[in-house]
Order: structure tokens, then C-alpha cells, then sequence
């Protein structure tokens, strides 16, 4: 009996066995599309909290005043004044001190009430110097940023992000307009270009939604304060990923002797890293996506052991027909084939069915759930492959079973 | 050859044929595979076959030897636990003896494997079922091609042998039925088509009248005696002597031995 004869044989048992075989398939179905979907899921959290930190600038180390203490907590420096400083940046900004270091950009940041003509909107806004354009890895889409004259002169200019600016004119050109911020009126000089809107599932602020002046600007209108030189933060750019580590360490050394403090447990400001950040996330996820893959293979598991139990019913039931088929000339190598036949069929179509049926779900599901789904090429493969095995092993190890039977004890059964 | 040739006359018999009677010639469709050798269908010598449970032992079958011819009408009968199963699935190389010798056609086939045997049942064997044993998902003539298929005859000669057959057992208007579809005597009708396609040197029926009307059954008789007459070797299990009465031979066994060979005069109802 040739493959071709083989073949034709499974599949006339699994036509004429439609409710049967259709709930093998279905079992399958669902095993797999929800492995499909869950492991998207969690590469589709993964890769969003990896794109929204990317587009905090790359390389970056930010260095916030006071410092966290195992035990008590926040430390505040000396007093109330913050203890980052203009100079502090300016140290920083050396190629003898910090060879590691590419830009430094001090930043102040505050949130303030922008009003354009009668529009009105609340958004945070930064002051920084020129650095801040290329630390942040940021471009423009028209007009242009900060320049060092603006600094010098405290000029009244501002810099919109893409969202703020949609905001605040709509759809009209918001260069060379006035932008009343607390009070204080400044002309818009450009716009940001836009970085990929992170959704409101991120926990980092949208970057499309902000508003950039000159640090000295900042300090002498929008912040105050008892020092015009104290920032809130310094965003070093570190001359790559690979020097990050000793950009780090240079920022902590210098740093730390320009305070006047001696040991590091002293410092009054801390050292953040993007990539810490980063890490941190992306092993969460990573948790998030093997409690997932769990999840969807227990079902797959379930999935597999109904297929089984259906498989050995099929079977038992099908004792008197396979000692039929060896009374009538069948060897058990034919059985065996004709088994092998059944079950691969019902895997291959159940595991191409939910690999179908997950790839769908991938497209209509984040429309409803507003998370994203990824669904990955080697998640789905193997899924199938799973699905073709849970055919084999749990349906041809009964059969090859049956096919030992000695045929009298088959036709016996009733 | 095909079933549906006109069958043609022999005039020189193998041994155990019939005479010539009234009934008409003697129609013989088939050109026998051996025609040179006059050797028996079946050649059964001290045949045991022991049967173990746990540490009970059962003899079956104790030293059963007898022959058959080819073209004989046999009927093998004996009650319930008498061993006549035993006999039948031995016969039909369903099984294999304890000890003894057992020729099929000539063929020593006491000593073949699972899958040698598997290849004897397929070509030298019809099965008659007591239940018939059609699968329910194939029409009629999908039944019948199966020996075939499983003997790697192509897919247009085996259509067409099958429905050879089925005409040969007057159902040539039932081929696309399924055996749901069918009347006990028509699928018994099937099952006997299904044992005639492949030609075989030996149609083993076991009690083929079991789950049969009286009507049905005169019908499937009607058949065999037909099959018979037209040079097939036929055995025939039951426990009915009123069926038994069909055949040319009545072999008796009891408690695992033959216990009387009754010739009639004739295989003639």
C-alpha cells in the first residue's frame, strides 16, 4: 500500500469522523493561539518599554540632587538649596575630567500653564542650554533650539514639543507666536520633532509634551529660588553605550570632590542611568512573558491532553475496525501509517487553524485591550511544530498499541 | 483475473469437486493458481493450541489433524467452548498453533510472522463475519475494495473488481450505500462480496447466519451454496446443524478434538 493510497485512507477516517476530528482540531485551535498570543503579549510590553526608553536619549546618565539611604530615606543635601549646580555642569562639560562625557546639559524643570491666545495648557517645562538637544537625542521639525546667545541674554524664547505645540495653534504655524508662560510672554522659535507617542500605559512622561527656554531664562522667570544657579538635574551623555560604566564613575569621582565629600555614602545627589532603567523594565517583562509562555503552555498542555483523551476514545472505539483491517490484509505497519496519517492532519490543521486564529487575534485584540501584541515568527513555528507532536505522540502511541493487538482479540471486542 | 469474466467451464475438477448433477455444469470462474499440484487447501496435522491464564492452562485444541480439498463445502461444528473459535482463527491465520503443522494451500504457515500472515489473510483468505464487520464510514464498494487496497492494487482495477463483486451477490444497485443504509442480508451480502474479490484459496464464514432473519439467512446460504457450486472451497463454523446441513462435510469437534466426519452424498441442501 503506497503513501499516496496511505494518506488517502487517514484522511476518508478523518472526513468521516467530522464531529470528532473537529474537536480534536478545535482543542488544538485554542492551545495554540492562546500561545501565540500570550507570548506576543508579553513581547509587545517588552519592546514598548524598550522604545520608550530609547527615546529618553541614548547613553544617558542623569545626576538628581540628594541621594537615597538604605535607611532613612531621601538625604537633602546641605539644606534646602539644591546642591547641583550651573558649575557643577560646566566641570562636568571638561575633556581632562570626563574624557567619557560628550554633552552635559543642566536642566531645570517645572510645570507651568501655557497660554496661547485664548488656548490654554498645563505642561512641563524645562530649562536647559544647547547641549540639551543632543543629550536628549532630539531634533527639530522647524525653526530652531536654544542657542548660546539665548543663554547669555536670558532671551524670552521658547521651544514646543510636538504635542504641546498641536495643543496650544492647532494646525497653525506656531513659530514667531507668543506663548504666555506664567505670566511671562515668549516667542516660540521652534518645534521638536516628534519621538513616537509612548501610550498611557508608560510611566515616563510624553517627550512629545513639553516646553523648552533657556536655563537662564528658567532661573530668572519661571523658578526662582534662593540659588539662580542650582538645577534640578544634569543629563550626561556618555560618548557610547560601551563607556557608559566609566562616564559614570568619572561624574561620581568629580562630582564628589567638587562637593568636598569624602566617602560615597556621603553624596548629596544620585546617579541614574538610563540602562539601569531600561534593565530594570525589560526584566520585568521578561518575568511578565515567561508568567505568560506558563500560562500558555499549561493550556497547551490541556489543549494536548484533550487531544490525547479523544485520540485513545478514537482508538478504543476503533479496536474492532483495526482488527478488521489486519484480518483483511493490513500489516501493523499500515496501521500504524494510516494513524500516523489521522494524527498529523489533525495537528497540522489544528496548529495552522491557531496559529491563524492567533495572528488575528494579534491585529483585533490590542484595538480592545490598547496593549500591544507581537507576534513572533518562532512562537507561532513552534507552536505549530507542538501542535504536529501532540498529534503523533498522543495519537499514534494508542494506535501502534492497537496495531499489536492480535487481530481476534480486535474483532472480539465489542 | 477479474471477477467480472464470464466465468468458464472446467471439465476436469480439482479433487473434492463436485460431480456434474442435475443441477446443470459445473461453472468454475476461477484458473486455478495451482492447476499442476493436487494438493489440499488445508492440511492440518495433531494441531494443539493451548491457551494460558495466569497459571491455568487450557487446551483448545488437542491434536486436531484432518484436510481439506480445494472446492469442498465444509462445516465445522461443535457448542459453545468446544474449540470450533479456536479452529476457525487458526484456520484463518488469525493465530497461530501452540504445536502442530498447519499447510494452507500449501504453504507452512505455522511459523510465519505477524506480517507474513497478515500477507497470507490478505490473498488466500475471505472472511465471513458473524457481525459482518463493514466500517460504517464507506459504502459498500469501499468495503469490498479494501483486501485490495491493502494488496496495492491500482485504484481503477479495484473500483472495478469491487463492483464486480458486488454484482456477483446481486447488489449492483446498492454499491453507493453504506452499510447503515442496508438490510442485515444485504450487508452480510457485502461482507461476502468483500471476502470474494481477492480471489481467494478459502472462504472461512463463521456462523454467517448468526444475526440473521430466517429469510436473510436462506438468502446468505442460498449464496455460499452458490460459491460452492461455482468451485470455491468453502469452511462454514456454526453451531447449527440445520446450517451445517449445507455442507458437503460435517466435521464434529468437542472439548478440542474431531469427534466425526460426516460426508453427506453430495454438498446439496
Amino acid at each position: 500500500m503506497n503513501l499516496l493510497e496511505t494518506f488517502r485512507t487517514g484522511m476518508d477516517a478523518v472526513l468521516s469522523h467530522r464531529l470528532r476530528s473537529g474537536l480534536t482540531v478545535l482543542g488544538i485551535m485554542i492551545g495554540i493561539s492562546a500561545v501565540i498570543l500570550t507570548v506576543g503579549l508579553g513581547e509587545g510590553a517588552q519592546q514598548q518599554v524598550g522604545s520608550e526608553i530609547s527615546a529618553l536619549g541614548s547613553n544617558l546618565l542623569t545626576v538628581t540632587p540628594g541621594s537615597t539611604t538604605s535607611s532613612s530615606g531621601v538625604r537633602g543635601g546641605f539644606g534646602t538649596a539644591s546642591t547641583l549646580t550651573t558649575g557643577d555642569a560646566i566641570a562636568l562639560d571638561s575633556k581632562v575630567v570626563a574624557p567619557d562625557i560628550r554633552a552635559v546639559a543642566p536642566a531645570t524643570s517645572t510645570t507651568a500653564s501655557l497660554v496661547a491666545g485664548t488656548t490654554n495648557w498645563t505642561t512641563s517645562v524645562v530649562g536647559s542650554d544647547p547641549s540639551w538637544l543632543t543629550v536628549r537625542g532630539r531634533t527639530m521639525t522647524e525653526g530652531r533650539f536654544i542657542v548660546s546667545h539665548d543663554l547669555a541674554t536670558r532671551a524670552e524664547v521658547v521651544v514646543l514639543g510636538a504635542t504641546t505645540a498641536q495643543e496650544l495653534f492647532s494646525f497653525r504655524d506656531p513659530v514667531g507666536q507668543i506663548v504666555n508662560i506664567a505670566g511671562q510672554p515668549m516667542s516660540v522659535i521652534g518645534v521638536l520633532n516628534t519621538v513616537g507617542s509612548s501610550s498611557s500605559s508608560s510611566t515616563v512622561a510624553n517627550p512629545d509634551d513639553q516646553a523648552v527656554v533657556p536655563l537662564t531664562t528658567a532661573s530668572a522667570l519661571l523658578t526662582g529660588g534662593s540659588s539662580r544657579n542650582s538645577v534640578s538635574q544634569i543629563l550626561i551623555q556618555a560618548t557610547s553605550s560601551a563607556t557608559l560604566s566609566a562616564a559614570y564613575q568619572e561624574t561620581d569621582a568629580e562630582l564628589l570632590s567638587l562637593h568636598g565629600i569624602t566617602t560615597t555614602t556621603g553624596a548629596d545627589f544620585t546617579i541614574t542611568s538610563e540602562q539601569q532603567v531600561l534593565s530594570t523594565a525589560t526584566s520585568v517583562d521578561k518575568t511578565l512573558t515567561v508568567l505568560l509562555g506558563g500560562v500558555a503552555g499549561i493550556s497547551l498542555l490541556v489543549g494536548g491532553i484533550g487531544v490525547m483523551n479523544i485520540m485513545l476514545v478514537s482508538v478504543t472505539e476503533r479496536i474492532r475496525e483495526i482488527g478488521l483491517r489486519k484480518a483483511l490484509g493490513a500489516t501493523p505497519r499500515v496501521i500504524r501509517r494510516q494513524f500516523l496519517v489521522e494524527a498529523s492532519v489533525l495537528g497540522t490543521v489544528g496548529g495552522v487553524l491557531g496559529a491563524l486564529l492567533g495572528v488575528i487575534g494579534a491585529e483585533v485584540l490590542p484595538h480592545l485591550i490598547s496593549d500591544p501584541i507581537t507576534v513572533s515568527p518562532v512562537a507561532a513555528v513552534g507552536a505549530i511544530a507542538v501542535a504536529i507532536l501532540i498529534g503523533i505522540v498522543f495519537g499514534v502511541y494508542p494506535a501502534s498499541r492497537a496495531a499489536k493487538l492480535p487481530p481476534i482479540d480486535a474483532l472480539r471486542s465489542e | 483475473m477479474t471477477m467480472g469474466r464470464d466465468i468458464e467451464s472446467l471439465g476436469a475438477t480439482p479433487g473434492g469437486m463436485p460431480a456434474l448433477d442435475d443441477t446443470g455444469p459445473v461453472w468454475v470462474e476461477r484458473t486455478d493458481a495451482h492447476p499442476a499440484v493436487r494438493q489440499p487447501v488445508i492440511d492440518v496435522t495433531d494441531v494443539w493450541k493451548t491457551y494460558r491464564t495466569g497459571t491455568l492452562e487450557v487446551d483448545a485444541l488437542r491434536g486436531v489433524t484432518f484436510t481439506i480439498d480445494a472446492g469442498e463445502y465444509v462445516a465445522v461444528m461443535g457448542p459453545s467452548g468446544s474449540g470450533k473459535s479456536t479452529l476457525m482463527h487458526i484456520l484463518g491465520c488469525l493465530d497461530i498453533p501452540t504445536s502442530g503443522g498447519f499447510h494452507l494451500a500449501g504453504d507452512d504457515v505455522s511459523w510465519m510472522t505477524e506480517e507474513e500472515l497478515a500477507h497470507v489473510r490478505n490473498k488466500r483468505i475471505g472472511f465471513v463475519f458473524q457481525q459482518f464487520n463493514l466500517l460504517a464510514s464507506l459504502t459498500a464498494w469501499r468495503n469490498v475494495e479494501l483486501p485490495l487496497l491493502y494488496a496495492g492494487v491500482e485504484r481503477a482495477e479495484r473500483k472495478q473488481r469491487a463492483m464486480a463483486a458486488l454484482e456477483r451477490v446481486g447488489l449492483s444497485d446498492r454499491v453507493d450505500h453504506r452499510p447503515g443504509e442496508l438490510s442485515g442480508g444485504q450487508q452480510q451480502r457485502v461482507a461476502v462480496a468483500r471476502a470474494l474479490v481477492t480471489d481467494p484459496d478459502l472462504i472461512l464464514a463463521d456462523e454467517p447466519t448468526g444475526n440473521l432473519d430466517s429469510v436473510s439467512a436462506r438468502d446468505v446460504m442460498g449464496l455460499l451454496d452458490e460459491l460452492h457450486r461455482s468451485g470455491r472451497t468453502i469452511v462454514l463454523i456454526t453451531h447449527d446443524a440445520d446450517v451445517a446441513q449445507a455442507a458437503g462435510r460435517v466435521m464434529r469437534i468437542l472439548d478440542g478434538q474431531i469427534t466425526t466426519a460426516v460426508t453427506s452424498s453430495v454438498g446439496r441442501p
